[in-house]
């Protein structure tokens, strides 16, 4: 489960925000994240083992390199929280009961 | 959103919810019970480690409700309260507010069913005994419920952002 409020907090940091801006170019290593930034890279390291864990942030592994980018998972979290979880899986429920309904009407 | 689920105020212990649905009741509980994957969020809400590909109901009183994970493995949800198709379903919601199953938490979600006219149905939920939660029922009930509207949101995070 991907805590919305946990996503809030990782953000509220502005070096971690600005980390995380970063990871929008796609898979990139902590040496490519870190370039250019006023801070050290085990400092950068440890802003993108928070953003993973609030679901900003996903490691690939490609072969010794380990590349961060975005993960859409805390988005969506947020997104479910400002919806409120109901409204959110309920909208999806009549959706797909809309869909089964639609198939079941069709003639065969 | 709200143009479409409908919460009526505001006991703080429950969450209420209706929606209308183009779908006769006996389709919109098949939907409800067998084909949850096909709706419920299950990228975000979901306990396991694993990815979730399913959430199942057992259809008995007593009945599980869980997920699976891409792994096979499972992770309890809660459990069959009531079970009587197409028309009452009760689930006991048993995750914690550190979203850690407890067998104990016993929070309730009441589904009615109702149909309207031929080929629709009128859908309520109500999420209650959110007194459960103790301490953390205001977060929880926020969570399940609808934030409201952006300026609360910003107002939150700005909040955050602050204290950071």
């Amino acid at each position: 489960m991907i805590n919305a409020e946990r996503t809030l907090d990782a953000l509220g940091d502005p070096t971690r925000r600005l980390v995380f801006k970063r990871l929008r170019a796609g898979n990139r290593s902590v040496t490519e994240i870190a370039r250019g930034l006023a801070v050290s890279r085990p400092a950068v390291s440890q802003h993108l083992k928070v953003l993973k864990t609030a679901g900003l942030a996903v490691v690939h592994i490609e072969g010794r390199r380990r590349l961060y980018a975005v993960d859409t998972r805390g988005i969506e979290a947020l997104r479910s929280w400002l919806d409120g979880f109901w409204d959110k899986a309920l909208l999806a429920f009549k959706d797909a009961a809309e869909r089964e309904a639609a198939r079941e009407r069709k003639p065969r | 959103m709200t143009d479409q689920t409908v919460s009526s105020v505001t006991d703080p212990n429950s969450v209420r919810k209706m929606i209308n649905v183009q779908a006769p009741p006996a389709v919109a509980w098949r939907v409800f019970t067998e084909q949850m994957a096909t709706w419920w969020p299950l990228a975000v809400y979901k306990i396991g480690k694993a990815a979730a590909v399913d959430a199942i109901i057992e259809p008995r009183v007593g009945g599980r409700w869980y997920e699976r994970g891409d792994d096979g493995s499972t992770c309890d949800w809660g459990s069959v309260l009531s079970w009587e198709p197409p028309s009452r379903l009760v689930l006991s919601w048993d995750i914690n507010a550190d979203w850690q199953f407890d067998p104990h938490l016993k929070t309730e979600i009441e589904v009615r069913f109702i149909a309207v006219g031929q080929d629709a149905t009128r859908v309520e939920l109500e999420h209650r005994r959110l007194d459960r939660y103790g301490a953390r029922r205001d977060e929880m009930r926020r969570i399940f419920d609808s934030e409201g509207d952006w300026g609360r949101l910003l107002a939150a995070f700005a909040a955050r952002a602050a204290a950071a």
